[in-house]
């Protein structure tokens, strides 16, 4: 590993993804997510890159596609109501099979919203970026140096089983300065696009990208197939972080920046004498069950913090199953819930319990 | 004797799904015969967009993307900008290129985008059964105006080529038709040097096809082709409106 | 001397061929469907056929080869 340097979320991941091989930006101004644009800007025609500022998200996404289409590291990002005009491209990126690097550094909403951080975005992401039957890898960084570290994991993954990744940021860890390290410059080794369109050369039978097919059983087959991948995906790739929670009674699950804030909280709480523990899922889709449940067995009651009105909460009762209390706890609209307030909810919790 | 008119190499076998007359099989061997002329169909990438041509991606014989209603444009921008050294090209129909993805086509020509853009005008929407196109005649019966084009409701049709002629990063810009054996000849003219700018990196070029829905417009394909004499070309007039290879030898 | 050919299960019928013709010599044969189930083109008189490719240049479908 290289030496600690202090940078902003945004630029750090705009490095981050520039060292992972990603030569191709197109984007769209939109705070709080500009300084990805800005950082591309400036260093894309240093290394040979191209940056794009397109006419719209819209637009941008589908640049994406056509750089994907050829069978480079193609990357965008956005903020909220951007990412709402990107779920066009998104979904036809997921129909023809493309990997993709998707970046959203969330504000408020809906609508115009706001610009300070949020995370309401969690079901678009996880259920539905678009119309039709498809995921994309979603990742939840909680610190710079995941979203440093999370460009070249999205790559990867998406390349390894062709569906689009997106980074779900907002607009703190965005903003925020934090000491990161990029991994020792090394070629990963990116597998070949044998699908790719960048001309057949006489060589080979044509490429075809595309996401249409007017045979339903065609269409179903195809479907079915992307399913499969993505079993294999939520088999292999869940990810998440368990704090103290192996012998807790009260398990906060909370991602990204209210994670941040629940852990402190946690803190408090087993200062307080509350065996509180914190699941942080890293992965939102898959989202990581098998970990989830796992606690399912000595927890008595799941808090979900979440900065929106209670988005992941539903996935986490799903794994619960009704097993345990499964409560929710949120502030929304670009609030950013305190320690204090989490440590308080803990508290009730716990009480409630001794009664 | 010899061969002297056969099906390109740059088309595959697939039988156009067109219908009877519709003039998008005559731009589809122009577009394959100029890719064989320059020998760039292993170098070459199609964009196909959403409309009739959306099946384009399996009639010529090289690497294609199929791209969003409107999009082409952008996604032959990601491709262009991924592959410098490939010829890219879209097909786009005039709902695709002049409604839904005007913006994508205005921002494409005016950075001087190096692609190759081939515009069918038929002046109405021919996939979903004949609506009212960006494209259609003031008067035009059409799904969407069952009586006729009022462009005080509806407003007025676009004229493309003008348009784009204005913007600095268009490179070609000219608007021919193939309704005759003497225009189809000139439409392949044109076409040809869209892809010998787009090879010798002069930027946006678009050949605007004046072209036929016999099917929509409820017309025989004679019929098809004196209504587009007598109502499109008077509206469209043929012609180049904007050429920088000629203005550089002016 | 020339002759032109056609691919006849791709012919539609349009009749766009007939018309560009400048001998005349091209039709619609009535009598029969090809597989698409529309009329095919044929040519009446092959001995007075220019090689002109006219035909060929007008047909949408791709179904003329001519020789000369």
């Amino acid at each position: 590993m290289g030496e600690k340097v202090l940078m902003k979320g945004n630029e750090a991941l705009a490095e981050a993804a520039i060292q992972a091989g990603c030569r191709h930006y197109f984007g769209y101004p939109i705070t709080p997510q500009t300084e990805i644009a800005a950082y591309m800007s400036k260093r894309m025609p240093k290394v040979g890159g191209c940056f794009l500022q397109a006419e719209s998200e819209v637009a941008a996404i589908n640049m994406v596609l056509g750089a994907s289409s050829a069978g480079v590291r193609a990357m965008t990002s956005s903020s909220s109501p951007g990412i709402s005009l990107k779920s066009e491209g998104v979904s036809y990126i997921a129909g023809s099979d493309l990997p993709a690097l998707i970046i959203n550094v969330q504000r408020g909403g809906p609508g115009l919203g706001g610009i300070q951080p949020s995370q309401s975005d969690y079901w678009q992401a996880t259920k539905a970026l678009g119309h039709g039957d498809f995921q994309l890898f979603v990742l939840a960084p909680s610190t710079i140096q995941e979203m440093v570290d999370f460009v070249s994991l999205g790559y990867e993954v998406g390349e390894k089983y062709r569906i689009p990744t997106m980074i779900l940021s907002d607009g703190m860890l965005g903003q925020m300065m934090e000491p990161v390290e990029f991994p020792e410059a090394k070629e990963t080794a990116q597998a070949e696009k044998t699908w790719a369109t960048n001309g057949h050369k006489n060589k080979r039978k044509k490429n075809i990208i595309n996401s249409l097919y007017i045979e339903p059983q065609v269409l179903e087959d195809l479907v079915k197939e992307r399913f499969e991948r993505y079993e294999k995906i939520k088999a292999t790739e869940q990810r998440a972080e368990e704090y103290l929670v192996d012998d807790a009674d009260i398990v906060v699950v909370a991602f990204g920046a209210s994670a941040r804030v629940s852990r402190n909280a946690v803190n408090m709480a087993r200062e307080a004498g509350i065996k509180a523990g914190l699941i942080r899922p890293i992965t939102l889709w898959p989202f990581p069950e098998n970990t989830i449940k796992k606690a399912v067995s000595h927890t008595k009651d799941f808090l979900c913090v979440e900065m929106n009105m209670g988005q992941m909460v539903d996935d986490v009762r799903l794994c619960v199953e009704g097993k345990s209390e499964v409560s929710f706890f949120g502030r929304t609209g670009g609030m950013i819930p305190t320690p204090e307030e989490v440590f308080n909810e803990i508290k009730k919790l716990s009480e409630k319990e001794a009664k | 004797m010899a061969v002297v008119f056969d099906k390109p190499k740059a088309l595959t076998d697939v039988p156009f799904h067109y219908c009877p007359g519709c003039t998008h099989g005559i731009v589809h061997r122009l577009v394959a015969e100029v890719i064989d002329e320059l020998g760039i169909a292993g170098d070459t990438v199609g964009v196909a967009s959403v409309g009739c041509s959306v099946f384009s991606y399996n009639y010529f014989d090289c690497d294609m993307v199929q791209a969003p209603h409107g999009r082409a444009p952008a996604v032959a921008t990601g491709l262009k900008r991924s592959l410098p050294d490939n010829v890219i090209f879209t097909y786009q129909g005039d709902g695709d290129l002049a409604a839904i993805g005007m913006a994508e086509t205005v921002h494409a020509a005016t950075r001087g985008e190096n692609i190759t853009v081939i515009f069918i005008n038929n002046a109405i929407y021919g996939m979903t059964g004949g609506q009212m196109a960006p494209t259609s005649l003031p008067g035009q019966v059409t799904q969407t105006t069952p009586y006729g084009r009022d462009t005080s409701v509806a407003g007025h049709p676009i004229r493309v080529c003008e348009l784009l002629s204005t913007l600095s990063g268009t490179a070609l810009a000219q608007r021919v038709t193939v309704d005759s054996v003497k225009n189809v000849n000139i439409a392949k003219k044109a076409i040809k040097k869209a892809f010998e700018n787009q090879i010798n990196k002069r930027g946006y070029s678009i050949v605007e096809v004046l072209s036929t829905c016999p099917t929509n417009w409820g017309l025989s394909p004679e019929e098809a082709l004196k209504w587009l004499q007598n109502n499109m070309i008077p509206y469209y007039p043929l012609g180049v409106y904007k050429d920088v290879t000629a203005e550089k030898e002016a | 001397m020339a002759k032109i050919t056609f691919k006849e299960n791709l012919c539609k019928g349009c009749g766009m061929c007939v018309n560009a013709c400048p001998k005349n010599i091209l039709e619609l044969d009535k009598t029969r469907l090809n597989v698409k189930g529309y009329h095919p083109a044929v040519i009446k008189d092959q001995e007075k056929c220019i090689g002109c490719t006219s035909c060929a240049i007008m047909c949408p479908d791709v179904v003329i080869t001519v020789e000369r």
